[in-house]
């Protein structure tokens, strides 16, 4: 390892070496190192290819505004694609390779495509390509595709563990340079609750890339003082490794925090939810290029990330160094390397008279690069003078300087337009902040010059404490140097025709934006969109406003007058599990069991999902290997005998008051006011609309009691319908609900013996004869020797039948009794299935009728619809539309030859009619084989289908090439007059 | 997004369920003459401005109380929060 | 300008210096037959059959901002013709006819790909529900097969078989689905409509309309005031504002829905797959990023962005259907206003006021009907009544009672 591109400071701990690959080969790097950081050391200069040209591409830049450097990560059982050199912690065993290049970075064969460039400008795809037109999708498409594309996503692979959390503050400080340093410290200071977030490893921002005296401190000294006080502080929160990566409405920001994998190798990454009072943006700014003949060559980088690498990581990038600049910060580069001897060939400066003042370096004034040279790697520029003269100049390194962009990204997530600020060439946050949320200081705010920083932080951070009621602690100020940048803006060289780089990523050139011109695409959306020009993985931190400028010189414009280029979120690219935490693969949703479920699970039963219900669907005895007998089993079980099942899902309120019987009586579309105490009642419950929202039953327990009950899947809709009519619009009303769904369990017990089994189960006091507790009665009863509980006899299955409410905490247990006390009449658990079985053999409808495009009289209903009071839904319901003497009806539908299926989903036509959308007559909406009628039937809506009695269809379903045919009948197939109901 | 309940303080979004427009608030008579008209333009029509819209909120996952929340709908900003009870109340009063 | 290989070549040898503008910057008129305001996909769509189909010589485009900047450049770009209720599968599927013919129509490289939409389903219920709309395409002329969870392995093993919460049971697979390149759509239609000599006009927003006597004459506009005979409003999220210029309420919610897209990846997902268990939807794009995106954020906003909560939704239901996109990264996301009806389902029509037209109420349709919302609207524009594959599309659906409400939630929009 040549350790002679090393300085001895620098934030590396040289004590600490860590062995990485890159492309197979070992190399050395040390604690604190980046991945590019440590390939320069080892004089990598080749990294990858660029998206369309496959040109070679090394270290552009010294952060995440990197486009070019891309690598694969390779870890234990899964690749990292599109990752940045520039951002990866250097960590032992860190195994990186070249990405979207073959069969190596040195040789790419797709490099080819650089040959044709002319003819692969931008948008070339758009004009051709369409003939002949299935070789679009036999033949060019899937070339696209291949060539296209970064980086490959791995399909196998653990996946990660992210964690989630929601952190408070006062004042959120986003990043950790100068002014963030600053207004967390006076915030801090005066017991304002702080998070300072910063994106690197290290805290200092761009302190760590200067030679800079502080204070009579070195930056680095500084920076470490100002840490160590802020620990101090238990209101203060210093994360580090944290990116902000966007800004919400009402003060919310994502956080993306990752681990040094060192210390902690459990936690990949952790996504926080802050929510923050004030903010302040510290997050400095990014430089940017200028775009010349082949400007992109491995070598040419940014002038500010050389002085990065010096500073920061103790490493020099190249043996023979050039800068070319606008403005005077590149000095302070060309400065930084000749105080450690590395030879400055040359600063090629735009400007006619900039300010030099004693430096003993070669600086040609009025001067261009206009061209490079080198292959893999930067060998020499040519650079222009004023008077036009050219020479070439050779050199290993170009230091770029197009001038600085303040990182405003985040002040534009809530839509705040930036404002153009003449005197840095650059574009500040917008001013007019929607709410006074976030503010930017420093040079986030164009302050470049450090004093200005330190000054700009303090008065923003004075002013935000104020608004918030703290009164501010005294602090001290720190002082150093002034500098300025002095900038001329000078957005590009004109002189020559090959290409000029602006996106690196994407291999946008001036060429794509003159062409993007002259197709009329002229505006910075349709810019962006048509050349592609800062869509890449670097989301064109480096390339936007440069390409805006161009644009504006394009169109004799100035450039706030063009437009502004707007970012959007996530700042930096975010991997799609951090903000899926734990809620992966069976966490995904909550899981809700019954109350009954474990004793099903000891029982047999096979469970089937109902939203984020787990119910028994069938409970499978031993002998048992096909669903239908156990099914079959349970159904006659239930007609012949009795059995129970768990209905606890369905939604049940409690509902109260004086007025709750008005109440109910306006939510239901049929009559309730005259429902007696100790009766229960169906009721249809309308949408305003005037269709179906849910049905159910509402027992009245005593005067001013009612228990509603709703379906499973329309628990929570009913109720907030439900508190909606009672908050919004009769307030007036005496009425109170609450839902007990959870609260309380429900047993259906069903069939010819449940009275005898309920008669063993009531308390004696209480008579459960026919005539004492007929069909629809509901009483609050005791069980078992005084167990509170509520009986209902109500039936969904057509038999006579009950269902029994207990807590739910008694359910398991109660269980086990049914069975014990139920062994006399062979009593049977059955599971969804049977129920379904069931009620469609007795014609109910359930969720599958009630689709929410179905009205009263699609159900056969319209006569229970009372016009003489008001009620949710009655005026709508009386729509045209709805009412259509044709329209679809609820009919049953049994097949002609019993063992042939009636499927769900078929639809249903005439006999003689061709199968098409105009003689579609309707659908199939619930099937089973009814095993006490001995055949296979269904419920479906058919048009007119209540005249239509005896008739014979055809049920047609061409997705599955079946067909079969039914006659038409009452939906009702058993017992029609209820006599079982009412026995 | 953050909803100020005026009792709860400020709470997420991920507590309430959204219904729409306040306007939901003055349901017609159902028995006047033109109550189909009526109720046609309370149930579909909508102003749906770009603005200050007032909206009415569940507060599904706390206090289960209705809120009339006055917001912007280009910048989302919420100028008001209230609970519906006491807009009501004060209608009647 | 005619597009072709050709061309191609023969300008890479010209340094492309011979290219000329897409579509022109002509010249606002005082007066014209048909002017549409929007120049989004569905208004360029409009103007292009308009002069191509139905033969009507002077109209204009009027866009206020820059066109193709609404939501046909901001949606996932599928296209597909598998919806359940007839009123719109007949439409659905004409439009995806048009798609198929779409870039020798316009010569312009849409990019449309038919890499099948696959949608899987997670319970008996859903599947019943799934073979109803099956069936229901294959009636109306669409194609539409059932897959079993064995075809569904074979094609896109990386989906969650093993550890969903939700385990798929089954699909149904529409071939002839796919995606277009968004962008394309709207540049196309511009340069077919522009070369048959239709006035595209940028910059151009509509700040009033003009009424003689119950008839829409003309409208005010930020660069003059401007005679027409018809006027065709197609401006999708925005149609509440600009029909309240003709004291109209409509049944229309604006709402956010959030888009997104990842870093540039090497094909891995060959067609589009939608979720059962939750709102997600996915395809891979040309260049290689995936483009997803579920539900709407759910509240009235013009605000073209959401919030944190959405994302995580869709990202959990990402996770959900194929784990493996937990590692790719969110590269950007963007929203767009969409223009949400009381019962899901579009509205073309005319207003009750003479010479004034209605397109609106997209939900999330909007870009799969671009072809035949425009030709549908043309058609009613130019012959004063609707199309077949349209008419039910009517304004007075809502009052009559004859709604299309492919979920079954009633009138509440951001439930659609």
């Amino acid at each position: 390892m040549n350790k002679s591109n090393r300085t001895n400071f620098g934030l590396i701990d040289y004590n600490k070496k860590i062995n990485f690959e890159f492309n197979d080969k070992a190399y050395v790097g040390f604690q604190g190192d980046t991945l590019a950081s440590a390939l320069i050391a080892n004089e990598v200069k080749l990294i990858a290819r660029s998206f369309k040209y496959h040109r070679p591409r090394g270290i552009f830049s010294a952060g995440s505004e990197e486009p070019s450097a891309l690598v694969e990560l390779i870890h234990k059982d899964y690749n990292e694609p599109n990752t940045k050199a520039t951002t990866i912690e250097l960590y032992e065993g860190l195994k990186a390779k070249s990405q979207n290049c073959w069969p190596s970075v040195k040789y790419d064969f797709m490099s080819i495509n650089d040959k044709f460039s002319n003819f692969l400008t931008a948008g070339f795809y758009y004009k051709t390509f369409m003939w002949p037109s299935f070789f679009w999708e036999k033949v060019y498409e899937p070339l696209i595709r291949r060539a296209a594309g970064l980086g490959k996503l791995s399909t196998k692979g653990k996946a990660r563990v992210s964690e989630k959390g929601f952190l408070h503050c006062d004042l959120l400080v986003v990043g950790s340079g100068p002014s963030g340093l600053m207004s967390a410290y006076i915030a801090g200071l005066s017991g304002a609750n702080v998070i300072l977030v910063e994106e690197d490893y290290v805290f200092g921002g761009s302190i760590n890339n200067e030679e800079v005296i502080i204070s009579k401190l070195s930056g680095k000294e500084w920076i470490n003082f100002l840490i160590s006080e802020l620990k101090k502080l238990s209101n203060v929160r210093c994360m580090s490794r944290a990116c902000v990566i966007g800004m919400f409405d009402h003060g919310n920001f994502g956080v993306i925090e990752k681990f040094d994998k060192a210390v902690n190798s459990k936690i990949d990454q952790m996504f926080w939810k802050i929510t923050s009072k004030k903010a302040i943006l510290c997050t400095g700014a990014i430089e940017r290029l200028i775009p010349f003949q082949n400007n992109d060559r491995p070598g040419i980088m940014l002038s500010g990330s050389i002085r990065s690498y010096l500073n920061r990581w103790g490493v020099i990038v190249g043996k023979k160094i050039a800068i070319f600049t606008n403005n005077d910060d590149a000095y302070s580069t060309a400065k930084n390397l000749i105080s450690l001897g590395i030879n400055v060939v040359g600063i090629i400066d735009t400007r006619e008279n900039p300010n030099i003042n004693n430096l003993n370096i070669k600086v040609f004034k009025s001067a261009q690069v206009t061209n490079s040279r080198g292959k893999l790697a930067l060998q020499g520029v040519n650079v222009m003078l004023k008077n036009g003269k050219s020479f070439y100049l050779e050199c290993d390194t170009l230091g770029v300087s197009g001038g600085w962009n303040p990182n405003i990204h985040l002040s534009c997530h809530t839509g705040v337009k930036p404002e153009w600020q003449n005197d840095i060439s650059a574009f500040i946050p917008g001013k007019n902040n929607i709410s006074t949320h976030l503010k930017a200081v420093g040079a986030a705010n164009g302050f470049f010059d450090l004093n200005q920083c330190f000054l700009s932080a303090e008065n923003t951070v004075v002013q935000i404490l104020s608004e918030l009621n703290i009164s501010i602690k005294k602090y001290d100020m720190p002082k150093t140097e002034e500098k300025s940048i002095n900038i001329e803006p000078f957005w590009y060289v004109k002189n020559g025709n090959k290409r000029k780089w602006v996106d690196l990523q994407n291999d946008v050139t001036v060429k794509d934006i003159e062409l993007a011109y002259r197709e009329n695409f002229r505006s910075v959306e349709h810019l962006k969109r048509y050349t592609t020009l800062g869509m890449g993985t670097d989301q064109g931190k480096t390339s936007n406003v440069t390409g805006l400028a161009i644009l504006a010189d394009l169109s004799n414009k100035a450039i706030p007058d063009v437009g502004t280029t707007i970012f959007r979120p996530p700042y930096i690219p975010v991997s799609l599990d951090a903000f899926v935490g734990f809620s992966q693969a069976k966490q995904f949703k909550p899981l809700r069991l019954t109350p009954s479920h474990d004793w099903a699970k000891e029982n047999g039963a096979i469970f089937t999902e109902a939203g984020l219900w787990l119910r028994a669907q069938w409970y499978m005895q031993k002998n048992e290997n096909d669903w239908r007998v156990s099914v079959d089993r349970e159904v006659n079980a239930v007609r012949n005998s009795v059995g129970f099942c768990d209905v606890s899902t369905l939604g049940k309120i409690d509902i109260q008051g004086k007025d709750a019987v008005s109440f109910i009586n306006r939510i239901y579309c049929n009559g309730f006011s005259k429902l007696p105490i100790g009766k229960t009642r169906y009721g249809l419950m309308l949408r305003e609309d005037g269709l179906v929202m849910d049905d159910g039953t509402t027992a009245r327990l005593d005067e001013n009691h009612f228990i509603m009950t709703t379906t499973t899947v329309n628990a929570e809709r009913v109720y907030r319908h439900l508190e909606f009519c009672h908050q919004c619009l009769w307030p007036d009303m005496d009425v109170q609900l609450i839902s007990i769904t959870d609260a309380w369990s429900q047993i259906a017990i069903a069939g010819p013996k449940s009275r005898k089994l309920i008669s063993k189960i009531i308390d004696p006091q209480y008579d459960v004869s026919n005539e004492n507790f007929p069909f629809m009665a509901c009483k609050e009863v005791s069980i078992c020797g005084g167990f509170k509980a509520r009986l209902f006899r109500i039936s969904f299955s057509g038999e006579l039948a009950y269902e029994i409410a207990i807590p739910t905490q008694y359910t398991k247990s109660f269980m086990s009794y049914l069975m014990e006390i139920g062994k006399e009449e062979n009593i049977t658990p059955y599971g969804t299935e049977a129920l379904s079985v069931m009620r469609i053999e007795k014609g109910h409808v359930a969720g599958a009728e009630l689709n929410g495009t179905v009205s009263a009289i699609n159900l056969n209903m319209d006569k229970m619809v009372s016009s003489i009071k008001d009620s949710i839904g009655i005026v709508l319901s009386k729509r045209e539309g709805l009412n259509l003497i044709d329209g679809p009806r609820l009919v049953g539908l049994k097949p002609k030859k019993p063992n042939e299926q009636i499927i769900s989903g078929s639809h249903l036509f005439n006999l003689k009619d061709k199968l098409n959308a105009d003689n579609d007559l309707g659908y199939v909406t619930s099937s089973c084989y009814s095993p006490t009628i001995e055949s296979y039937i269904g419920l479906g809506f058919l048009k007119d289908g209540t005249n239509r009695y005896g008739d014979e269809i055809k049920v047609c379903n061409p997705l599955l090439n079946k067909e079969v045919l039914a006659k038409v009948c009452d939906p009702v197939f058993i017992d029609p007059n209820g006599d079982r109901l009412r026995g | 997004m953050i909803i100020e309940h005026p009792l709860l303080g400020p709470r997420d979004i991920h507590e309430f369920v959204y219904v729409g427009d306040a306007s939901l608030l003055n349901r017609p008579k159902w028995d006047s003459e033109d109550a189909e008209q009526k109720f046609y333009e309370y149930v579909y029509l909508r102003k749906n401005p770009a603005g200050i819209h007032h909206e009415l909120w569940f507060h599904q996952q706390g206090d289960r109380s209705w809120l009339v929340v006055s917001r912007n709908t280009l910048t989302h900003e919420i100028i008001k929060v209230d609970l519906v009870l006491n807009i009501v109340k004060e209608k009647t009063l | 300008m005619y597009y072709n290989w050709l061309k191609l070549i023969k300008e890479g040898f010209n340094n492309n210096s011979g290219w000329k503008k897409t579509w022109r910057n002509p010249e606002l008129k005082k007066k014209y037959d048909v002017i549409i305001i929007g120049g989004g996909g569905h208004g360029l769509a409009t103007a292009f059959y308009l002069a191509k189909e139905f033969n009507i010589k002077n109209i204009a485009v009027l866009e206020k901002k820059w066109i193709g900047g609404g939501n046909v450049g901001r949606n996932t770009t599928i296209i597909r013709s598998n919806y359940l209720l007839n009123q719109n599968e007949a439409f659905y599927e004409f439009s995806l006819k048009l798609w198929e013919n779409l870039e020798k129509e316009i010569n312009y490289n849409a990019m449309v790909s038919q890499r099948g939409v696959l949608n899987v389903f997670h319970s008996d219920a859903q599947r019943d529900s799934f073979i109803r709309r099956g069936n229901g395409m294959l009636l109306n002329g669409a194609d539409a097969e059932l897959f079993d969870i064995n075809k569904i392995k074979s094609i896109y093993p990386f989906l969650d078989f093993e550890n969903a919460r939700f385990p798929i049971k089954g699909g149904l697979f529409q071939k002839r689905g796919g995606t277009v390149r968004h962008d394309a759509v709207a540049w196309g239609y511009a340069h077919a409509a522009d070369r048959l000599g239709v006035d595209i006009i940028q910059n151009c927003e509509v700040t009033d309309f003009k009424f003689e006597s119950g008839s829409c004459v003309g409208v005010e506009t930020s660069q003059g005031y401007i005679k027409a005979n018809k006027i065709g409003c197609a401006v999708a999220g925005s149609s509440s504002l600009l029909m309240s210029k003709a004291n109209m309420n409509l049944p229309i919610e604006s709402h956010v829905l959030q888009a997104f897209v990842s870093e540039s990846l090497k094909p891995i997902i060959p067609g589009v797959i939608t979720f059962g268990a939750g709102h997600f939807y996915i395809s891979q794009s040309d260049k290689g990023g995936l483009v997803f995106g579920g539900d709407i954020d759910g509240y009235n906003s013009y605000a073209q962005r959401g919030g944190m909560a959405t994302i995580e939704d869709v990202c959990e239901g990402g996770m959900a259907l194929m784990p493996m996109i937990g590692k790719s990264r969110l590269l950007r996301m963007w929203g767009g206003i969409m223009d949400m009806t009381m019962d899901g389902s579009p509205i073309i029509d005319k207003t009750h006021i003479n010479g004034l037209y209605l397109n609106a109420g997209w939900c999330y349709g909007g870009f799969k009907a671009t072809p035949a919302s425009g030709w549908c609207f043309a058609h009613l524009l130019a012959k004063g009544y609707s199309h077949e594959l349209s008419s039910n599309f009517r304004l007075d659906r809502f009052k009559n009672g004859y709604l299309i409400d492919e979920k079954g939630q009633g009138a509440q929009p951001n439930l659609h």
